[in-house]
């Protein structure tokens, strides 16, 4: 046996530390493959033709000419779908490539390979297709009218949610109405939908493509390409950010089946103005809000309506409205509820998953109603906000009991007594001015304000589904010494998480060198990288399949005469037993060790018909308070400094925490102040970071972050997801400092310079929608028409 | 149409089509994808080069412009050993990188930025950088990295 060191050392780069990402350098260099930067000897280039109708019934398409055109490997229409024409992620109502008809501008109707892509271009545009435009149904209220044409033949309802909670009639000594609106946001992520598809000789295709959920993609591709799932072998490619516009199927069933007729690989990627048309956004919402109180600040009350906008197809639509419902509320304890909220149809791009995911909606409203409140009351915001703050053991509008940590009372305590800024009003470089170097005045015009706002948030996915993960680690002994490989399908989209689970596995196998296996179908579903819930399933799952091995080590020891005693454990390259080095763990890898675990969370369940249930798995909870200034004249606004205070459970990289809280404010500032897909008729008519606006280096200000580390009893590690929760309370902390900087109601998100001047007055909006007349708390495609609509 | 363009320091040839961008020789023709393509209008400086030494989005110059010219790309900042440039190791070090679509353009645009104004003020710093966009990082981070980088390379002077 080898001496043992006197003094172990911590295994370096662990759980905890701020670990550099595994992934920087290739990054910095431009040596990381991306989607779009993929390449095969041989490929062709896809293209997509697509509707610029917003409905439209398509009489005839014409492809000889384009099929003629020089370089044109294949044109292919939805007739030449192998297998099931439609796919979804709840349902599957969309089609691969339209027939019949198209329900929003920028549905796909054909697609094109050819050498090139300016030629598969020039060939798409030869193709005639003959449509005969039909009025297109853009209003999510009119959606609703019974008169309205349908979109789909099951409706325009995509799903109603009723939450009922205690007596909605019930008395209250105050009471305050709110209308409120959030535009549709788009997620822009910097890296385009792009991915490459590779014939394979089995007859199946393997692809590789920029995603957040591989076996779902898979599940998808199969069923529409008429190939059982193991022929179809996805690999991640490089993600150049996800926030949700990744969930869904974009390019990857064109591909594979371009790849399958030609016999050729084939790429597809997307330019930005395709990407705005090729992937869902956030959806706009609607929400009427009726909030009764005592005079001494305490919920009585709550009644609110809530449409949101799921555009032509389901996408997650019905998750969506599920917690734009369950969460409409807030993080407060009201005795008496009623929420009834619809998604619905209509022939707009669809929407779908993005960054907070219908909590976002929910919280710029529910903090706007707040703080109308406490002006009704005159009472401090964070002082009402205290009165009715929601604690372990309360139970929120669907019966469920708030449950895991919620250093709810910590998180508001802390946001107020954090220091406040004393930054001059007036900074003297002008660039950081509101409006920066366009501003042509001298500042005399400036207002600071001050707002906060406080929200929560599920991680993980929700009404009884078990998105579970599966890692795979194999430990053996290297030239160097003991390698773990861990193999898992979870999609790193640059939070971080391929970080992390090197650090857990450092942590449990006592070991630093851990290589990550490519991302793959080669292993069981990790679920996808959404909802905040990778560091938590796909870490925990990690977590697993590492003290599986452990144990396998420490059985092998005790075999060779080793003691093991009650709490063996690996450190720094040693089996540990009782702070005592005992045995190298190189000894006992004379043969390798394989371990596979799949990691569940607790089980939720769906709601009943009064929107009842346990929905959520975890929450977190956080706060931000954001300084504005506000020239009055011009109407333009800066965010000078936004403070954070987020519930972490316990931070695994408190950098990469941090890069999370930031981020994901300056996303909230972009819905506050900049970010709206302008939707005409149907049309987007800003496609381009020319016309739709993200925050630049000169937007987003300073973001001072407090990370609260209470750990969650029953989750690994004690982690909470962080990647959310920072964009839900960024925008109504930021809307509500500019209503304190200018005096005016700004009830709509992103807000414009024409509301900060004040020629515009609050957006009014009509009297709330009736409910729709459909049963249960289902989605509606699942009762009407089944899992897929006709193929 | 035949381009011939100085990149990295070597003479090389392309057979592009008239309408090419410099981004799109590089990536496609020359095996160079370090340069990004995200919005291909400008807008998000992803696909920062230097053309004869001055910093340009190479969306919005034809290959065809280039023709004759000297581009140096982000391939060519880190040593042939793989070794990080300052600036590189800085953007790690603080954290900086997220999904990295953006970086290779900020590591372009603050390099050439520290070439100019080795240790610049904040306003310097995001006045410079206002052409990058990223949406991963909120630019704290990266803020971080541009003022590590000019710290790293003010001592080794």
């Amino acid at each position: 046996m080898s001496t043992p060191p006197e003094v172990l050392e911590l295994t370096r780069r662990g759980v905890g530390e701020n670990t550099p990402r595994i992934d920087g350098g290739p990054k910095t260099q431009g040596r990381f493959a991306f989607g779009s930067d993929l390449w095969a000897e041989g490929m062709l280039w896809g293209h997509t033709l697509r509707s610029p109708h917003a409905r439209a019934r398509i009489r005839s398409i014409g492809i000889a000419e384009a099929v003629a055109s020089p370089g044109v490997h294949a044109v292919l229409l939805a007739d030449d779908v192998p297998g099931r024409r439609t796919y979804g992620l709840e349902f599957a109502d969309q089609p691969v490539l339209a027939w019949d008809r198209v329900r929003y501008v920028g549905e796909p109707v054909a697609v094109v390979a050819a050498e090139t892509p300016e030629l598969a271009r020039r060939a798409a545009a030869r193709i005639e297709v003959d449509y005969e435009p039909l009025e297109a149904i853009v209003d999510m209220e009119a959606a609703l009218a019974t008169d309205t044409p349908r979109i789909h033949d099951h409706g325009n309802v995509l799903r109603h949610v009723r939450i009922i909670h205690g007596d909605p009639d019930a008395e209250a000594e105050i009471w305050v109405e709110g209308y409120w609106e959030t535009g549709m946001q788009d997620q822009a992520p910097l890296g385009p939908e792009a991915g490459l598809a590779m014939p394979a000789d089995d007859g199946g295709v393997d692809l590789y493509v920029s995603t957040q959920w591989l076996h779902v993609d898979r599940s998808q591709i199969a069923l529409c390409l008429g190939l059982d799932d193991d022929r179809v072998r996805i690999t991640l490619a490089g993600v150049g950010g996800a926030f949700g516009a990744r969930e869904d199927v974009h390019m990857q069933i064109h591909a594979c089946m371009l790849a399958l007729h030609t016999g050729r690989p084939v790429k597809m990627s997307y330019g930005r103005e395709e990407s705005f048309l090729g992937h869902v956004h956030r959806h706009p919402a609607r929400m009427w809000i009726r909030t009764g109180a005592s005079y001494e600040g305490r919920l009585k009350v709550w009644r609110q309506r809530i449409v949101v906008d799921g555009g032509a197809y389901a996408s997650s639509s019905s998750a969506v409205i599920g917690n734009a419902s369950t969460f409409a509320t807030g993080p407060y304890l009201v005795p008496n509820v009623l929420v009834e909220g619809t998604a619905v149809y209509t022939n707009n791009p669809p929407c779908g998953a993005m960054r907070g995911f219908g909590a976002v909606q929910a919280c710029f409203a529910h903090e706007g109603q707040m703080d109308r409140l406490a002006a009704a009351l005159q009472m401090d915001p964070v002082e009402l906000r205290l009165r009715n703050v929601l604690e372990l053991g309360d139970a929120m509008p669907t019966g469920q009991v708030l449950g895991g940590s919620a250093p709810t009372r910590r998180i508001l305590e802390r946001i107020a007594a954090l220091p406040s800024i004393v930054e001059p009003a007036t900074p003297p470089d002008p660039v950081l001015r509101p409006g920066g170097a366009n501003n042509v005045t001298r500042g005399e015009g400036l207002r600071r304000g001050v707002g906060i706002a406080f929200g929560f948030k599920n991680i993980g996915f929700s009404e009884g589904f078990d998105d579970s993960s599966e890692a795979r680690v194999r430990l053996e002994l290297g030239p160097a010494g003991p390698v773990a490989e861990v193999h898992t399908a979870a999609c790193e989209v640059g939070q971080g998480l391929n970080t992390i689970i090197t650090q857990i596995a450092r942590s449990e196998l006592g070991i630093d060198d851990i290589v990550l296996h490519p991302v793959d179908t080669q292993v069981g579903s990790a679920g996808s990288t959404s909802a905040s819930r990778q560091t938590y399933m796909t870490g925990g799952a990690v977590q697993m399949a590492c003290r599986a091995a452990a144990s396998r080590a420490f059985d092998r020891a005790a075999q060779r005469g080793v003691a093991i005693g009650d709490e063996p454990r690996l450190d720094d390259g040693w089996l540990v037993i009782d702070e005592t080095p005992a045995v190298t763990l190189a000894e006992l890898l004379d043969r390798p060790i394989e371990e596979t675990a799949v990691f569940h969370h607790r089980p939720t369940t769906a709601l009943d018909e009064h929107g009842h249930g346990e929905p959520h798995m975890q929450f977190a909870f956080g706060a931000e308070r954001a300084v504005v200034e506000v020239d009055a004249e011009l109407g333009l606004a800066r965010v000078v400094h936004v403070d954070a205070v987020q519930d972490v459970g316990r931070a695994l990289n408190p950098r990469s925490i941090e890069g999370q809280v930031e981020g994901g404010t300056a996303q909230g500032l972009g819905l506050a102040l900049m970010e709206e897909i302008q939707v005409v008729d149907g049309s987007i008519r800003n496609a381009s970071f020319t016309d739709y606006l993200i925050p630049t280096i000169l937007d987003v200000p300073s973001v001072t972050s407090e990370l609260i580390e209470e750990p969650d009893p029953e989750s690994p590690y004690g982690v909470k997801g962080v990647g959310e929760l920072p964009t839900l309370v960024s925008t109504p902390a930021i809307v509500a400092a500019l209503r304190n900087a200018t005096g005016h109601e700004l009830n709509r998100a992103p807000v414009r310079p024409d509301d900060l001047v004040g020629l515009n007055g609050p957006v009014l909006g009509n009297p709330p929608p009736p409910a729709p007349d459909v049963p249960g708390p289902r989605a509606v495609p699942h009762y009407v028409a089944g899992e897929g609509a006709p193929s | 149409m035949i381009v011939r363009v100085n990149v990295n320091g070597t003479w090389r040839e392309a057979d592009v089509w008239g309408g090419a961008s410099l981004l799109f020789l590089l990536r496609e023709h020359l095996s160079l994808p370090g340069s990004k393509n995200a919005c291909e209008q400008g807008e998000c400086g992803s696909c920062s080069v230097w053309l004869e030494g001055q910093l340009v989005c190479s969306c919005l110059v034809l290959a065809a412009q280039a023709d004759g010219l000297a581009v140096r790309t982000v391939e060519d900042l880190s040593d042939p050993q793989g070794a990080l440039h300052p600036v590189q190791q800085a953007f790690v070090d603080a954290g900086a990188v997220q999904c990295g679509f953006c970086t290779p353009g900020l590591i372009v645009a603050v390099t050439d930025l520290l070439e100019r104004d080795p240790v610049p003020n904040e306003a310097t710093i995001r006045e410079a950088l206002s052409g990058n966009l990223c949406r991963c990082t909120g630019y704290a981070k990266i803020l971080d990295g541009v003022r590590l980088a000019a710290a790293t390379q003010e001592r080794s002077r």
